[in-house]
């Protein structure tokens, strides 16, 4: 039943958005398409200066990832995290989650295919891919986009927040699952 | 900051590649990875255009300042030094309700557009201010209604109730997103004091 809801909520919505937007500016007679155009133009400018702030992070992700640095480092933090009582097959992905997007999601697809998405596990992993976003690369995102260099404390939050955030995962699914 | 972080990541991939005998591995990562940045950035051209002619509409009509109003209190809590109808403001206030929805497409898109319009409130155009830094730490820790990427991935892989995790999702996502309010509040006053210290120094 609630997939049903999430799954047609997940199909509406968008498009709804879109219509109750569009209907409304037509009752207040605004010309929907020039605003439209007018509005999109910086789309394309402030995408592609991305590029460079992209490519620099994406590459040294990649690089530690390839290069094993990545899987050194997760074999020395386990213990660490451990005794914040993370089982351990979910730290490489605890490790991750604030990296890489994608690295992340390859592991949350790993452990829900190896221990089974209805495992202990196996629901961890899924709050932990689902409640926290990519710190790193919204960090590089949003502040290369206007060419911010000096971050402040934002990095130290993001990555206090994501601990909190897998802490609270762990120990929610402990209490709800048993 | 960046530039250690990112000198420090390429130095140890490197070093950890030359010990590990993984330097082929390695020069192939450095060229797929670059150009899976520039697919990013290309994928988001799309985004970007169409949220962005949709935000325009939304200002245009006055739908915003009905978001505006509800979401007034968050707001000035949060942004208690941004004008209510500044495009900003407008920005924010859009990004939020995009992240509420799990409009995660166009959630980037109004983040951005929010980036620019603070860059224009901000007096030291290279370091952030209190407000970029707000933001950030509520993107950061990603206030989502329904993780659908999640839903999906657990009911491809076999689940017997896919929706099973959407509670414990939101209590984790909640808690995170509190701790990164919190302590942005409480770091935000040091990092701006050693800052303006070293400014009064340089003006010395």
């Amino acid at each position: 039943m609630l997939q049903i809801i999430t799954d047609s909520v997940a199909a509406w919505i968008i498009p709804s958005f879109i219509f109750v937007i569009l209907v409304y500016a037509m009752l207040k007679r605004v010309d929907v398409f020039d605003a439209f155009v007018e509005g999109a133009e910086e789309g394309f400018s402030t995408s592609v200066k991305l590029i460079p702030f992209l490519v620099a992070m994406l590459v040294a992700i990649g690089l530690l990832r390839s290069s094993g640095a990545l899987d050194l480092f997760i074999g020395l933090l386990t213990p660490f995290l451990v005794s914040f009582n993370i089982p351990d097959e979910v730290v490489p992905l605890a490790i991750m989650r604030p990296l890489s997007g994608s690295g992340a999601l390859a592991i949350t697809t790993e452990i829900l295919t190896n221990s089974g998405p209805d495992s202990f596990v196996g629901r961890v992993a899924s709050t932990m891919q689902g409640s926290t976003d990519t710190t790193l690369f919204i960090l590089t995102l949003y502040f290369g986009s206007v060419g911010i260099r000096r971050t402040r404390h934002v990095l130290p939050v993001g990555l206090l927040a994501d601990l909190v955030g897998f802490v609270a995962a762990i120990t929610v699914c402990r209490i709800v699952f048993g | 900051m960046v530039n250690s972080i990112w000198f420090g990541m390429m130095f140890i991939a490197l070093l950890a590649a030359a010990v590990t005998g993984r330097m082929e591995t390695v020069t192939e990562a450095v060229f797929s990875s670059a150009e899976k940045a520039v697919t990013v950035a290309f994928s988001l051209i799309s985004i970007m255009t169409f949220w962005l002619g949709m935000m325009r509409l939304i200002e245009k009509s006055g739908l915003i300042h009905w978001i505006v109003r509800a979401l007034r209190p968050l707001a000035t809590f949060l942004y208690p030094r941004i004008p209510k109808e500044h495009p900003a403001m407008h920005a924010i206030l859009m990004n939020m309700s995009a992240n509420l929805l799990g409009m995660g497409s166009a959630a980037t898109p109004f983040g951005l557009k929010a980036m620019k319009e603070l860059q224009e409130l901000n007096d030291d155009k290279e370091t952030a201010s209190d407000e970029m830094c707000t933001f950030l730490a509520v993107n950061t820790s990603s206030l989502t209604l329904i993780p659908t990427t999640v839903v999906a991935l657990r009911a491809a892989t076999g689940s017997i109730n896919p929706t099973e995790i959407v509670g414990t999702v939101l209590v984790a996502t909640t808690c995170s997103t509190l701790v990164a309010i919190f302590f942005d509040r409480i770091f935000r006053h040091f990092y701006r004091s050693r800052r303006q210290r070293g400014r009064s120094k340089c003006s010395r």
